[in-house]
């Protein structure tokens, strides 16, 4: 469903991604992982469209489509999602609106009319229950003085409301104490589906106790240098990454 | 004298030959606002005061006065607030008893329209009418004097606690003329009075009137009165404003001035702090598009120590929308002990958009705390892409920015029929197929719910 081939990417100048290939398709979990300053959150975040990255070389096709050419609310309608490491918080955008705006574009993108309002509160009401999160919380402004914990379960639950096709989830596990980390965890795994494909990025393996990928490719210098399966994060956990970086200088 | 200031001086008498007999003490005031009036002309841009705003459009058009207050009630129905309250509805500044509604006010409050009270000589209006917002206070409040004939008229007396809030509701109708009216509003609010007034300004689309309003509000020892001001005149509409409040020891006023609409807006808002622990609170709200001209200056005298006052204004400005923000503080000599802050924030939708922004302090005493600041800036990019990154296309993304932005003065609004209206008509202004207000109602049902 994702491909990205040989993408170079930079940033005010310097060259972040140099070459990444990743493959991910329909129905998988992967994760990236490795170290700070190694390119992780540059990928995701060039996928989903962010300002600030100048892509030099390579292509990035979701479900046959360049994504390089779309909008970024585009990247977001065909279901290409991202849950961010720092959400941002936006005074006085009460939760409610967001979710419904965005859920309506998405609908209005699929050939949908809007959703009628009772079945929006049923959704929503649904969704807010299983992330243990109060009813309360649709009427306070987006992220405005919200805990990490919080944020994180809001980027959550908006990929419950939204329903990506494919889910990228920056860092999700940061600063997450284990309750919250089991609820976000939770979150996650009941997107897994036939049809989705997850890319997780993190740093820890710790997350992957959680959700536990199908593929886990390690990221050093702007490139993938190895891929493997979910013991391949276990060997990460155990020895670090610096056999891989020794291994990428060579 | 120049053709225009006749024009108005000639409609002045044609309206006084059709008008009976009145007490010698009116026609004196009558004729000292006509004089004034007279002398002194419209503003011109030379004069500080309004340097930005230019009246040459309310001027040079030839307005009539009103005879009647014909309006359909289905369509009065949908421009009222739907809110409970005791109510009084004027047309093209005539009174609209159809529309009013009077009935179970509570013991010791009065509230009529002007016409009566001038006819039946009250007491309400012998004294205080002229003495606070009076001939000197500006040309149009000097015009306004010679032509006053309607209006509302509110008195609670002592320890009288109003419940329902007083709505006065005025009506501005797209006609065969152009019309102008010069209503007149007089509170006199007992000692530990307490109630709400909402001045609701609203009309048929196509309307280009002219309404000159006078407002004299005086607050007793320890009355608290919170105002509000939902300005919603249809965009052709020209609205000026003139309000003076007194306060006496330990009143407490807050206005919410709320300018949505209308094509030339200035309000005047003056609050004399004239008694020990006396306080005052300005909150504003001024959305213009299109052409739209906005002017609110607001003055504050602390003439006593001890006293408060305070003052947020919100401005947002699309297209080629002009904004004018006039803030003057005044301490007198001796009045210790004084807090004043104030600020002014705007947001700019469009290069061409503009605001002019003036703090003016003027402390003549030692012993104060006085703070302003004005910010004008743009919407905050990083939350335009988060919203962008859930699908939400550019423009509703600032909408849903600039809703907030007018939020943070709304959400001090205790009344929901206001907030609600106001959310409504802000989102109604931006780009009607993001619709977002389906997004407020849902949020408001979600509320009930």
């Amino acid at each position: 469903m994702l491909e990205v081939k040989d993408l170079h990417v930079t940033v005010e100048g310097s060259e972040i991604l140099k070459g990444l290939n990743l493959t991910i398709g329909a129905g998988e979990v992967h994760a990236i992982m490795g170290p700070n300053g190694a390119g992780k959150s540059t990928l995701s975040a060039v996928i989903a469209g962010k300002d600030g990255y100048e892509v030099t070389a390579g292509t990035i096709t979701f479900e046959g489509r360049d994504v390089l050419e779309m909008e970024i609310e585009e990247r977001a309608r065909a279901g290409l999602l991202l849950g961010f490491q720092y959400p941002v918080e936006i005074p006085g955008v009460k939760n409610i609106y967001l979710l419904k705006a965005a859920l309506n574009a998405k609908r209005e993108a699929e050939g949908l009319g809007e959703i009628p309002a009772p079945e929006f509160m049923k959704l929503i009401k649904e969704k807010i229950a299983f992330m243990k999160m109060d009813a309360s919380f649709l009427q306070r402004a987006v992220n405005e003085g919200f805990s990490g914990g919080e944020k994180k379960r809001n980027e959550i639950l908006q990929m419950l409301v939204l329903q990506p096709r494919l889910a990228m989830l920056d860092e999700i596990d940061s600063g997450l104490d284990i309750d919250a980390m089991k609820v976000v965890a939770q979150g996650v795994n009941s997107l897994r589906a036939e049809d989705r494909g997850i890319l997780l990025v993190t740093h820890y393996q710790r997350l992957l106790d959680y959700i536990v990928p199908d593929r886990v490719h390690v990221l050093v210098d702007g490139r993938i240098v190895k891929s493997g399966d979910a013991e391949l994060a276990r060997e990460l956990e155990d020895r670090g990454y610096d056999w891989l970086l020794e291994g990428s200088e060579a | 004298m120049n053709d225009d200031v006749q024009r108005f001086l000639d409609r002045l008498a044609e309206r006084q030959a059709s008008r009976g007999d009145e007490p010698t003490w009116i026609s004196a005031r009558r004729q000292a606002g006509a004089a004034r009036f007279e002398a002194l002309g419209f503003p011109h841009r030379r004069v500080e005061a309004w340097k930005y705003t230019d009246v040459r459009d309310i001027a040079r058009t030839d307005f009539a006065l009103a005879d009647d207050a014909d309006f359909s009630p289905a369509a009065a129905a949908t421009l009222t607030l739907p809110i409970e309250a005791h109510r009084l509805t004027f047309v093209d500044g005539v009174y609209a008893p159809a529309l009013s509604d009077l009935d179970a006010l509570p013991a010791g409050v009065q509230v009529l329209p002007l016409s009566q009270a001038l006819a039946d000589n009250h007491e309400a209006v012998g004294g205080p009418l002229g003495r606070l917002t009076g001939v000197e206070f500006s040309p149009f409040a000097a015009l306004n004097t010679a032509f006053m004939e309607e209006g509302a008229v509110v008195r609670l007396a002592p320890r009288t606690v109003v419940e329902k809030p007083i709505v006065l509701q005025f009506l501005s109708r797209d006609g065969e003329r152009q019309v102008m009216s010069h209503p007149r509003i007089l509170v006199e609010a007992g000692g530990r009075s307490e109630a709400t007034l909402i001045e609701h300004h609203a009309g048929e689309e196509g309307a280009a009137n002219f309404t000159n309003l006078v407002e004299e509000i005086i607050l007793d020892r320890g009355a608290i009165l919170t105002h509000y001001k939902l300005q919603e005149a249809p965009l052709k509409d020209r609205h000026v404003a003139s309000v003076q409040v007194e306060q006496a020891r330990d009143s407490r006023y807050t206005s919410f001035n709320l300018n949505l609409g209308g094509g030339l807006v200035r309000t005047d808002l003056v609050s004399d702090l004239n008694g020990e622990g006396a306080e005052a609170t300005f909150h504003g709200l001024f959305y213009g598009q299109g052409r739209q001209h906005v002017d609110t200056h607001t003055l504050v005298h602390h003439n006593a120590p001890h006293t408060r006052s305070s003052e947020n204004y919100k401005g947002i400005l699309d297209d080629r929308a002009h904004g004018v923000f006039n803030g003057r503080v005044v301490v007198k000599r001796d009045s210790q002990q004084i807090e004043s802050e104030q600020s002014n924030a705007n947001l700019l939708l469009s290069d061409r958009a503009e605001i002019d922004t003036k703090p003016e302090l003027e402390i003549y005493a030692d012993d104060v705390k006085c703070a302003h600041g004005a910010t004008t800036g743009q919407l905050d990019e990083e939350a335009v892409y988060a919203l962008r990154a859930r699908g939400i296309d550019e423009q509703t993304a600032r909408g849903l920015l600039t809703l907030a932005f007018a939020g943070e003065v709304m959400e001090l609004v205790d009344l929901d029929a206001v907030a609600e209206r106001v959310e409504l008509t802000v989102a109604g202004k931006l780009p009607e197929r993001f619709n977002l207000a389906g997004l407020v109602e849902t949020a408001t049902a979600l509320n009930e719910d």
